[in-house]
């Protein structure tokens, strides 16, 4: 993992100090509201419905436990005694008091954390593969790039005051984990014919109110010219993004402007001129980096049998463990979507929890998903019966990975004051709703995801069901999207027809399934069905 | 009107700045007033004949001088570079990373507050167009 130096923690540290000089500045009248809410976004604190939101940045989803238990230390001196996790891999909390706000960003400088450029039309927290250092499949663990990424974009002097946020993800694998082509800048690190590292460039995707795929710009850009390529790629949104219209605003309505072709001509342009500036780190820091996210030093005779007498064991391994690079070891998927629960919620208590699990099995190392779990990435087969048992036992057990249980879904009109409806109770009477009926299991992979409005912060246009809650004349009414995905067979959700109620809602998607169930081929995911038969079907099982 | 802050030896430029437009037109005015929308680019040709540069913030969630005068200074002008308009004290260190050297905020500033954002970052993580040091370069020099 990556540790601060003496450099990182004296920049963490100014941060909280010039936060503390912005809100007695706000205090004093020397700032109004307006001049102090992009400062205050910048340092992740929203104004919501009911009290200030705090967004904590956990770059690229990784945390250890002495960070996961500082976490848990904030929700219960600060907070209600919890934390929710966000589809960025982030952490927010809910009810925290403008007070105390300098004194939180004081406490997580302490364990290198920082809620630096959380919020705002700047470069957000670098998000990634949470299997990154574990998974087989990948080419390379991509957080080292993601961290020198996080470098250059914290506090850039240029792109501080862009048009629109923008979030980059970095993953470096055949298989999308993190959304990367629904980013501003996607980049898979790809290894060339020759052998050698390279960063393709996605740039222009995005989800909100006009969701895009973002196109290839550039196939691969020599990974010592990654920050300088960025840089050119900011420089060109910055000058020509549009600014007259906060709803066209992000760098994926320039993308589609201008198109791909003519904006990836202005980027090579800009990015011939940057390479003569020096804005490259060397090489060395990028080895530096990368000497910090060495693999862990795994047990080569860790054995792979797994006892499965215990059923209620043997379905959470099948459905909550992913294969590891390392022989006798896997990564385990902690689910914070117990069935009737909130998405992505976790109490203080577990949260200690899991970094007490994540010292004693996972090498001390967490990460969070985006798709709102954790995840202890390296742990030995032999122990995961004694680590499921301790989840199981805090109520952290669910075997539902990836399964319609496992619903993405944004806070919603119950936090969120942009929401025009709400997303959590739709997320609880779903799961509920099939757990009762069992069919869990049986419909196999099912991604649903949950947004209270058109900002799409719940992912409903990735869906292979996708949700999005509306008003109609004063009324919450809940649209229903089909045939959606994040991954790498990445596709946008067509709406169905017209939206539902509360109730409906849920009938609709327990019909969709039903049509699923009718018509699926063998081995077919829900979204290759709907793929291979179209809307029809679903639409007249749906409105007749 | 407020005081202007400047962080040059020169004199000042005493004449007032012209818009984009009008200065490529005529051929002897020597300070130019650049506006977001404008491309900074346009003036790289003629940086030997000019002494003053002010980029207009009509707002300061308008980043795009920013970008205007990190152009100009990676194209080597080293005049006067004006930041002009909604001016605040916590986009100054920014600004004068991106290379200006000069500030007139349409109100006037604190200024022990200015120069606490001046102080504030003990170290940058970036090149960019002031003369600070990257700490990727203090980490390996």
């Amino acid at each position: 993992m990556y540790k601060y130096d003496q450099y990182d923690q004296a920049m963490v540290d100014a941060r909280v100090e010039e936060f503390r000089d912005q809100a007695r500045r706000r205090l004093e009248g020397k700032l109004t509201e307006d001049q102090f809410k992009p400062l205050r976004l910048m340092n992740g604190l929203y104004l919501q419905l009911h009290a200030y939101m705090l967004r904590v940045a956990i770059p690229y989803g990784t945390l250890d436990s002495r960070q996961m238990h500082a976490l848990a230390d904030i929700a219960d001196k600060y907070d209600r005694g919890y934390g929710h996790f966000t589809t960025r891999q982030n952490i927010q909390y809910n009810w925290i008091r403008l007070e105390d706000a300098a004194d939180i960003l004081a406490d997580l400088a302490k364990v290198e954390m920082h809620a630096i450029q959380t919020s705002g039309n700047c470069i957000r927290n670098i998000s990634s593969d949470h299997f990154a250092g574990a998974a087989a499949d990948e080419v390379v663990d991509p957080r080292p790039y993601a961290e020198l990424l996080r470098q250059w974009s914290s506090f850039h002097p240029e792109f501080s005051y862009l048009p629109r946020k923008f979030k980059i993800a970095v993953i470096a694998s055949e298989k999308d984990r993190a959304a990367m082509r629904l980013h501003d800048i996607g980049i898979n690190i790809v290894k060339n014919d020759a052998g050698e590292l390279g960063a393709a460039f996605y740039v222009g995707g995005g989800m909100g109110r006009t969701p895009m795929i973002a196109p290839c710009i550039n196939p691969f850009v020599p990974l010592d010219q990654l920050v300088t390529y960025c840089e050119a790629c900011l420089r060109v949104y910055n000058r020509y993004g549009r600014r007259d219209n906060k709803y066209k605003a992000r760098i994926k309505i320039l993308v589609h402007e201008l198109g791909a072709e003519e904006y990836t001509r202005q980027v090579e342009e800009e990015f011939a001129h940057l390479l003569e500036q020096g804005v490259e780190p060397p090489h060395d820091e990028l080895m530096r980096i990368i000497r910090m996210f060495e693999a862990p030093n795994t047990d080569q005779t860790a054995p792979n049998d797994i006892d499965r007498s215990d059923p209620d064991f043997a379905l959470w391994v099948d459905r909550n463990t992913v294969a590891h690079k390392a022989s006798g070891y896997v990564s385990a998927v902690i689910s914070l979507k117990p069935v009737g629960g909130i998405p992505g919620d976790a109490t203080a208590k577990q949260m200690h929890l899991m970094a007490d699990l994540a010292k004693e099995y996972s090498f001390d190392e967490l990460r969070v998903m985006h798709t709102q779990n954790i995840v202890l990435p390296h742990v030995r087969k032999a122990d995961l019966h004694a680590l499921w048992t301790a989840l199981d036992e805090a109520g952290l057990g669910s075997p539902n990975l990836d399964t319609v249980e496992d619903i993405i879904a944004c806070p919603g009109l119950d936090y969120c004051s942009l929401a025009n409806a709400r997303s959590i109770p739709i997320a609880q009477r779903i799961s509920e709703r099939f757990a009762e009926t069992g069919k869990t299991g049986t419909l196999g992979e099912l991604k649903l995801k949950i947004s209270g409005c058109i900002n799409a912060c719940g992912h409903h246009h990735a869906g292979h069901i996708g949700i999005l809650g509306v008003d109609r004349k004063g009324v919450e009414n809940y649209q229903l999207l089909l045939g959606g995905s994040e991954a790498e067979d990445v596709s946008l959700a067509k709406i169905t027809g017209p939206g539902f109620d509360e109730n409906g809602i849920v009938n609709a998607v327990e019909t969709v399934t039903t049509v699923y169930e009718r018509e699926r081929q063998d081995g077919e995911r829900f979204v290759d069905t709907y793929r291979r038969i179209g809307m029809n079907p679903f639409k007249e099982a749906l409105y007749g | 009107m407020a005081d202007t802050l400047r962080y040059r030896e020169d004199e000042p430029v005493d004449h007032p700045a012209v818009t984009v437009d009008a200065f490529l037109d005529q051929s002897n005015a020597s300070a130019v007033r650049i506006e977001p929308g404008d491309d900074a680019r346009e003036l790289v040709p003629h940086l030997e004949r000019l002494a003053l540069v002010e980029v207009n913030f009509p707002a300061f969630g308008d980043g795009r001088g920013y970008s205007s005068a990190r152009i100009l200074r990676e194209a080597g002008y080293d005049g006067e570079l004006r930041a002009v308009g909604d001016v605040l004290v916590d986009q100054l260190a920014y600004m004068r990373r991106c290379g200006f050297d000069a500030f007139e905020p349409d109100q006037q500033l604190d200024m022990d507050d200015v120069e606490a954002a001046f102080d504030r970052w003990p170290d940058v993580y970036q090149k960019a167009a002031d003369t600070r040091t990257p700490i990727w370069a203090k980490r390996h020099s």
